[in-house]
């Protein structure tokens, strides 16, 4: 299972790069199972840490993605509309989910030791 | 008894090969079972395209015998039992008082005076407190055989060809919904052309100590191994109901189309599944967005019903969802399906979604 060291994890398992870019963990890719749809946040819309903003879903289940700090939502992966499976197979590169304009990270937030550890 | 969620999960006698095999274990029923092994889609079309072998040893499985047995299922199903010839299948009802299920079953008719019913897992209490309830009166025997067998359910188009090498009876001389014991890949089974998938296949009846020999035995010859996750796809897009999904002790069940189940006999709910449902089962597809068990149905901006089972399916590539509409509502073409708050627009479709 991949953690790159790069980036930060909330225990919901998003991932936040120092750009603002969020994505879900290799884990919770692997956790779900085939993606077969991904609903994105509005551009512009603002969030606070810990907010429903997007939906990840599985052939079986529906997946609620937090956001893992606070900020504006700058842009989304367009691409995801038409290969949701990217998420399954590039969940730390073509499979990410939005990027945020940060104004505050989120307090839980772990770095990949920590994470790998928690999901061990 | 009632089981609670503090109830340790009973494991099948596959339990560790299940585990060998890189499955992903989920409580079902009162069970430990896997959900999936390489992952639903692959599953799912490995049976679609191939043949997959599913573990369904959790289900239950009764003995009915006696001079009264043929009797006390007419009295306790809605099927006609008495047209069962031996070695031969049939799918059932066991309804409650008041004409909602207790469970959907299947009925194999060993003997004259002999038949084996085959229940849901989460069930097996619930069935067996039933029929001892109807069983005075009868002179009739009941066990419970369910610790005792294993069984398989091998599903595909090559499910046949794959086996008949192996088995030491002519496969093509056995239509759907016979059942025959043999010996397949050196052990003695009951096998039955059976099963829940939409594609032709065999569900294997063998001794639980033997299953996990058999399973490794059969993953050997080729077959996939399928989850819990693409059993539900599969008879999703087969249009097949699931007892608490589709069916439920307070749901009529001719609100789904399988009125051949109820016979014109006397059985036990007869007045109840004589008053019209008041819900009736649709299909439905929408373009893009998947729905999901619960999500309310709308016709023109009013709730009507709600969504049943939901997935998109790997088949055909599009959300597909059985949902329970009012029945003045069900005639109509179009709905709305309200997801996360917005209401997504979805095409009422004939069930099955998808036919072999």
């Amino acid at each position: 299972m991949q953690t790159p060291t790069e980036l930060k994890y909330a225990s919901s398992h998003e991932w936040l790069a120092p750009d603002g870019t969020v994505g879900i963990s290799d884990f919770a890719q692997d956790q779900l199972g085939d993606v077969v749809y991904v609903e994105l946040p509005e551009v512009g819309r603002v969030v606070t840490a810990g907010e429903t903003v997007a939906v990840v879903e599985s052939v079986k289940t529906a997946s609620d993605i937090y956001a893992p700090a606070s900020g504006t939502i700058v842009a989304v992966n367009e691409q995801l509309a038409q290969n949701p499976e990217l998420v399954n197979s590039s969940p730390y590169g073509d499979g990410w989910l939005f990027r945020l304009d940060v104004t505050e990270e989120g307090g839980d937030l772990m770095d990949a030791e920590a994470y790998a550890a928690a999901n061990g | 008894m009632t089981r609670t969620p503090e109830t340790p999960l009973k494991r099948t006698p596959l339990h560790a090969a299940h585990l060998r095999a890189g499955a992903r274990m989920v409580p079902f029923g009162g069970w430990e079972m896997p959900v999936q092994y390489a992952g639903v889609k692959a599953e799912h079309e490995a049976v679609r395209t191939r043949a997959g072998v599913f573990d369904v040893s959790h289900m239950g499985e009764f003995r009915v015998t006696g001079p009264d047995a043929e009797a006390f299922l007419q009295h306790v199903t809605t099927n006609d039992v008495a047209r069962l010839k031996p070695g031969r299948a049939q799918y059932n009802w066991l309804p409650n008082e008041t004409g909602g299920l207790v469970d959907d079953l299947y009925v194999y008719r060993v003997g004259p005076e002999e038949f084996l019913l085959v229940v849901n897992a989460a069930n097996i209490e619930k069935d067996w407190a039933h029929l001892q309830r109807y069983a005075p009166g009868f002179s009739v025997g009941l066990s419970d055989e369910s610790d005792r067998w294993g069984l398989l359910a091998v599903q595909g188009p090559a499910a046949e060809l794959l086996l008949q090498p192996h088995v030491d009876v002519d496969l093509s001389a056995k239509k759907k919904n016979s059942f025959f014991k043999a010996t397949l890949l050196g052990f003695p089974v009951m096998l039955a052309r059976t099963g829940y998938t939409g594609e032709d296949g065999f569900e294997v009846f063998v001794e639980a100590g033997e299953a996990g020999a058999l399973w490794e035995k059969l993953l050997a010859l080729g077959l996939s191994p399928a989850g819990l996750g693409a059993r539900d796809t599969l008879r999703l897009e087969a249009g097949f109901p699931l007892y608490g999904h589709e069916f439920a002790e307070d749901l009529h069940p001719l609100a789904s189309s399988y009125t051949w189940v109820v016979k014109d006999k006397a059985h036990v709910g007869r007045e109840g599944l004589r008053a019209a449902p008041p819900v009736r089962l649709i299909g439905l597809t929408l373009e893009r967005v998947p729905v999901r068990e619960g999500y309310p149905v709308l016709l023109g901006g009013q709730p009507v019903g709600h969504v049943t089972s939901g997935t998109i399916s790997p088949t055909l590539g599009h959300p597909i969802a059985m949902a329970l509409v009012r029945t003045d509502a069900a005639a109509a073409d179009t709905f709305e399906v309200e997801v996360r708050g917005k209401a997504h627009p979805a095409r009422r479709v004939e069930l099955p979604f998808y036919r072999k």
